[in-house]
């Protein structure tokens, strides 16, 4: 079937079989290959990109449910002269990634958790990012970025991405 | 003001987080142009004969470009020969002959999940639904799983071996060793299997073309895979370029190339097609190797008040269905068995035994966690059979500071180390006096949320291999920048900063101009790979004597032009410029110093073997509630001092700590790769197997400290330093917590299920 | 990882989409959020040759006061009934458990209906409106039925819901008592429950207790006639039937269901 989705502004149109996953659309048709995939249970969350505004596991998402939504990835967060996202930015004076794969699910996490959250608690964010699992940082210094992204006024009134 | 030892954040970053890393599975590169797809199909039972492989449905379905099973292997060169020894004590290859395992299996399984056959396709999705359409035919046999029945020897997995037990090593009990002491406990305890779950599972990707293998996998060492692939497939190493692009974590398990990754590469030769590769989490959790899974019997003997005289450790290694790393892992937790402490007779001696399971290769610590793990269970079980308070204990016997180097009898030498005031600063640090004393008022008052306080004190051994050594080329260009070549092989351990701080500190060359390769056979043929925790005081130290090497060299490039001698010449670190001591105006650039090297260039090689292992230390103490009505332990707050020598990157030993905490208390609350009795793995997704999260975890609480290896960097290995500390405190804090109801132990992971279990019995005894 | 091919179908009405599910049989499922639907596809242990999407039936996503009841369209999101203003405030119970439904990003796709008619008895809204007393509305090609939750759970993944037919709302009675309590019990904060317990005043249901969610009924028998909490919950376990896995034993599931029931029916009262 064809499916048209608006990838970080810009439509990706293309045919592709009935069970394509959304996160495959976004690394192959799209060709974005920063989101991840870490499972196959809907667990690790490194596949997270925002839908219509609103985190989602992509490899959770059909690649139709997503026709003709809006789908933002981490590629689509800076700004096109390359600045950094404010989330970014926390993340890199944070030391918030080490690997870094699954960095952009935890960032696009962060991003969907300050829009509807601009000033989370500790406690907070950690419960927020229960879906995204990181094996190399111990959580320490994402859980610092978010927070001092949240700090740096990271939120919904941020400019937009895409 | 050098930059050392200050914090500096990564430059690895921008990249990844604007863009993404590059994983195998993301290549984009022209050689991978139109790749097929490369599917693996495994055995979904522990232990059978294969009786028959019917291919022919798959080969007829839709995208296939072939099926190949190990009757297609038959332009494989020769096996690597057999010595015959059936391994040595501390080989870290795969066993031989008898022991030896294939590509794919030929006649027999020996664990789920184990490469039967692969279906090559056009696309991924056809892959999956082809594997499904092989049929493979199995006659079950007796699985042999757990330390028990594989030294019954009732099924043996390896006839010709007429035995299960692989390999032994370490010294026969001692009858006298416990004679004096007033009291001596004994128990049996378990390190539990694990898996490693890097974020990233095993990805490959090959393609032969012009007479040339090139490999890309996600490895922690390019350099060995080449030579690994170059005798598993029979070719010169010259003919094979192995590069690592970023890899998505590893912990140990991504040490060289593994046998999928193998056939993948054969399987790129065989059919002359490019080809990829990328395991799901499912094939990862049983596919790749799993670690710890030791049994142990510890037994500790002392007096009275409280000084240890004698200990003991026997282990049954499960090696998991093919020995791969040999007696290595148990042979390193015999080594490190007698910990931080002064013990006179400490003796060590271990079994590795195969089982219808994943096999267990390294995993973050490999080895050390599990001895740590015994000595300090064996500790608290004599601070409580003694009735004295477990931090006393430990610092009774600690190795004093001035006993270093401390030869342990177990055999290493430990070079430097503070270990008493570590356990001081974490007791302070944390208020011990005054967690006790609520622990105490929550007691009196029979609360249902009990808290525990649990120590860990530890010695670690990192660059264990350090006579294998670690290689550094630095290049200075006429344009001023600079590329450092390193033999070590990150993957998200950050060095591409580190090591151009490094070179920023010794040669004044801002970080910014610095690029650091890592990881590609063509540029770096020679290089030994991350792992062991090695890297800093050994690939480190390889950049820092390049550059060294290169400043001397730069100092008569400098003198030569500015027509003075070598003797005159000073280096502005600051501005990294080459001046005339007291003539300012007598100035060179690096630019210009390099455009004068000539043909040569301005560069250094260095091959770093003089390193020696080294022993960071430290104490960690973690603070539990547990409600005593669920058994359900909350880790409120965890304390550490790890001592691995001077800081090069504060940043990023922090980071190291805090990973390795987290997976370390994931071992002792929560992971456990758990097998049923016919080898049916029953924690084979994300959702059974219970990997730690954010809502699990508090911020850690890392406490400084810096006691100096020997070598120029002053460095210590910090990877795997956090994770062999924080399980055994973990542990303990739990069993702490619940000891007023008469619990002495509780193995790893102290589930509530078991916590309440725990407290249960010991209730019903009392 | 890949759910086995399957022809995808999007209905943009209702009366579509059962259309569309008449004419698949039983060859076909409907797709809401498709957070319990597309994890069983992609281990192919669910394959459906068609899906209906429902997704986009704005119709059915709706929370409404009607006065002596609440409805809830059977597409809200968990995310959307867990930050209701009316919800929190005419049934805290539902809001609050529809919150700890798997992670932010699951409850930003998966749909009280989805779960409901998933009928997994370790999940936790099943249990909330069993204990809500809720009346699920569902359409089929002969038109509208309501269900009582009582019998809505016949066993393991399996509801009253005859093929083809579509949960198109559920309906919950304003409480009349206010106490409410939410237990959920699990190793890790993303887990299923090993044991949950929802308790509305003096009703109680339990969570991965059985093949389904069930009322402990001996619980509500003996707070009717005066138990106090600790007392009544007790009897907890009585006639359930617990699974038994990696994470519990028969009786360590028993043993929570008392403890837990005690501990919701303190709070349910704290908060009378």
């Amino acid at each position: 079937m064809k499916v048209s989705v608006t990838v970080n502004g810009s439509q990706v149109a293309a045919e592709v079989e009935d069970r394509t996953l959304l996160v495959h659309f976004l690394r192959e048709q799209a060709d974005l290959t920063a989101t991840n995939v870490g499972c196959d249970t809907s667990s690790c969350g490194a596949c997270t990109v925002l839908m219509d505004g609103q985190s989602v596991k992509s490899c959770t998402v059909l690649a139709a449910q997503a026709d003709g939504r809006e789908v933002v990835t981490v590629e689509g967060l800076a700004t096109s002269s390359g600045e950094m996202h404010p989330v970014q930015r926390a993340f890199r004076a944070e030391h918030g990634l080490q690997c870094g794969f699954c960095t952009p699910g935890m960032v696009m996490a962060t991003v969907s958790l300050l829009a509807v959250n601009a000033s989370p608690t500790e406690e907070q964010v950690r419960s927020a990012l229960e879906g995204n699992l990181c094996r190399c940082t111990g959580y320490h210094n994402i859980v610092r970025a978010v927070l001092a992204a949240a700090r740096d006024g990271a939120t919904a009134s941020e400019r937009r991405p895409g | 003001m050098s930059i050392l030892g200050t914090r500096v954040v990564r430059t690895e970053d921008p990249l990844l987080l604007t863009l993404g890393g590059t994983y195998v599975d993301d290549l984009r590169v022209p050689e991978l142009a139109g790749a097929a797809r490369v599917t693996f199909v495994r055995s979904p039972v522990g232990h059978a004969l294969i009786t028959g492989i019917d291919v022919s449905a798959a080969r007829q379905a839709p995208g296939v470009i072939a099926v190949l099973t190990a009757a297609d292997l038959t332009d494989l060169g020769p096996p690597p020969p057999d010595d015959g020894s059936g391994g040595s004590e501390a080989a870290p290859l795969p066993l031989g002959g008898p022991w030896a395992e294939p590509l794919l299996a030929v006649d027999r399984v020996r664990y789920v999940g184990e490469p039967v056959a692969i279906v090559i396709t056009d696309g991924r999705y056809q892959g999956e639904d082809t594997a499904e359409l092989v049929s493979v035919d199995y006659e079950s046999l007796p699985a042999v799983v757990g330390a028990d029945a594989a030294l019954a020897g009732g099924t043996l997995l390896f006839p010709a071996a007429e035995s299960n037990v692989a390999v032994t090593g370490g010294a026969p009990a001692d009858p006298a060793a416990f004679d004096g002491c007033d009291v001596v406990v004994e128990r049996t305890i378990v390190n539990q299997r694990l898996a490693p779950v890097p974020l990233e599972g095993r990805a490959t990707a090959a393609q032969w073309a012009n007479g040339k293998l090139t490999v890309w996998v996600s490895t922690q060492n390019a350099q060995i895979s080449r030579f690994v692939l170059a005798g598993v497939l029979g070719l010169d190493p010259g003919a094979i370029r192995v590069v690592a692009p970023d890899v998505g974590g590893g912990f140990g398990a991504k040490v060289g190339i593994d046998r999928d990754a193998l056939v993948v590469a054969w399987a790129a030769k065989h059919t002359g097609r490019a080809l990829r590769w990328a395991e799901t989490r499912s094939e990862n959790l049983v596919g790749m190797t799993h670690g710890r899974a030791q049994r142990q019997v510890i037994k500790i003997g002392g007096t009275r008040d409280g000084r240890i005289l004698a200990y003991r450790l026997d282990i049954v290694q499960d090696a998991g269905a093919y020995p791969r790393m040999g007696g290595f892992l148990p042979f390193l937790t015999r080594l490190m068995a007698a910990g931080p402490y002064d013990i006179p007779r400490a003796e060590a001696a271990s079994s590795l035994v195969v089982t219808n399971t994943t096999p267990i290769a390294a995993y973050r610590g490999a080895g050390r966690p599990e001895a740590t793990a015994a000595i300090e269970r064996a500790v608290d079980l004599f601070a409580a059979e003694i009735g004295k308070d477990p931090a006393e204990v430990r610092r009774i016997n600690l190795v004093p500071p001035e006993a270093f180097p401390y030869s342990s009898p177990c055999g290493p030498v430990y070079d430097t180390g503070a270990y008493a005031a570590a356990l001081d600063k974490v007791l302070d640090a944390a208020g011990y006096q005054d967690l006790r004393a609520e622990q105490a008022r929550r007691r009196e008052r029979g609360d249902v949320v009990q808290l525990g306080i649990g120590l860990a004190s530890y010695v670690e051994i990192t660059a264990a291999d350090a006579a294998g050594g670690e290689t550094a080329r630095l290049v200075v260009h006429d344009d001023g920048t600079a590329t450092a070549y390193t033999g070590s092989s990150a993957h998200g351990q950050g060095h591409h900063t580190t090591w151009a701080m490094l070179v920023e500190a010794e040669l004044g060359i801002e970080m910014a101009k610095v690029t650091v390769i890592h990881g590609d056979t063509d540029l770096i043929p020679m290089g030994v790979g991350t792992y062991a925790s090695r890297s800093l005081q050994l690939g480190g130290v390889a950049v820092h004597k390049a550059a060294v090497d290169v400043k001397e060299q730069a100092r008569q490039l400098a003198a030569d032009m500015l027509e003075a001698s070598a003797a005159d010449l000073e280096l502005d670190t600051e501005r990294g410029v080459w001046q005339v001591r007291g003539d300012p105006a007598a100035s060179r650039t690096w630019a210009q110093v390099a455009g004068h090297a000539g043909d040569a260039g301005l560069a250094a090689e260095v091959n770093y073997t003089e390193g020696q292992p080294t022993f960071p230390f430290g104490t960690h103490l973690a603070l539990v509630e547990v409600d005593t009505e669920t058994g359900k332990a909350v880790l409120l707050r965890h304390v550490t001092v790890d001592d691995a020598g001077t800081v090069v990157s504060p940043v990023l030993a922090e980071g190291q700590r805090h990973g390795g905490i987290a997976q370390g208390i994931a071992q002792a609350l929560l992971e456990e790769m758990v097998y049923d009795a016919d080898g049916n793995p029953l924690t084979s997704t994300l959702v059974d197997y219970a990997a730690i999260t954010a809502a699990e975890l508090p911020s850690f609480e890392l406490l400084a400290s810096e006691t100096p290896a020997t070598n120029p960097l002053g460095a210590k290995g910090i990877g795997e330093a956090g994770t062999i500390g924080a399980a055994p405190a973990m542990q303990n804090a739990v069993i702490d917590a619940v000891s007023h109801l008469g619990v002495r132990h509780i193995d790893m992971p102290t589930t509530p299920a078991r916590v309440w279990a725990a407290i249960s019995e010991a209730r019903e005894s009392q | 990882m890949i759910p086995a091919a399957f022809t995808y179908q999007r209905a943009s009405s209702v009366d579509e989409a059962l259309d569309l599910a008449a004419q698949g049989g039983e060859d076909a499922k409907f797709l809401a959020g498709g957070h319990s639907l597309l994890p069983l596809m992609k281990l192919r242990l669910a394959v459906p040759e068609i899906l209906v999407d429902i997704g986009r039936l704005g119709e059915l996503s709706y929370i409404r006061d009607d006065g002596s009841h609440i409805a809830v369209g059977a597409l809200t999101s968990h995310d959307e009934v867990a930050t209701s203003g009316l919800l929190a405030s005419e049934l805290p119970l539902l809001a609050h458990a529809a919150g700890q439904v798997g992670d932010p990003q699951v409850r930003h796709r998966g749909t009280i209906g989805g779960s409901l008619a998933h009928a997994d008895p370790a999940s936790d809204l099943p249990a909330v409106i069993l204990a809500l007393d809720a009346t699920l509305v569902a359409r089929g090609p002969s038109g509208s039925r309501e269900i009582g939750a009582g019998v809505f759970f016949r066993g393991l993944f399996e509801t009253e819901l005859q093929p083809g037919e579509l949960l198109t709302e559920i309906r919950i009675p304003k409480p009349q008592a206010a106490g409410w309590s939410f237990q959920k019990f699990t190793k890790r904060a993303i887990d299923w429950a090993i044991v949950g317990v929802a308790v509305q005043g003096d009703s109680v249901a339990l969570v991965n207790m059985g093949q389904t969610p069930v009322r402990a009924s001996a619980v509500e028998r003996a707070l009717a006639s005066g138990a106090a909490p600790r007392e009544a919950a007790a009897q907890a376990a009585q006639d359930t039937s617990p699974p038994e896995d990696l994470n519990a034993g028969r009786g360590y599931r028993e043993h929570l269901a008392r403890v837990l029931v005690g501990r919701a029916l303190e709070e349910s009262r704290s908060r009378a």
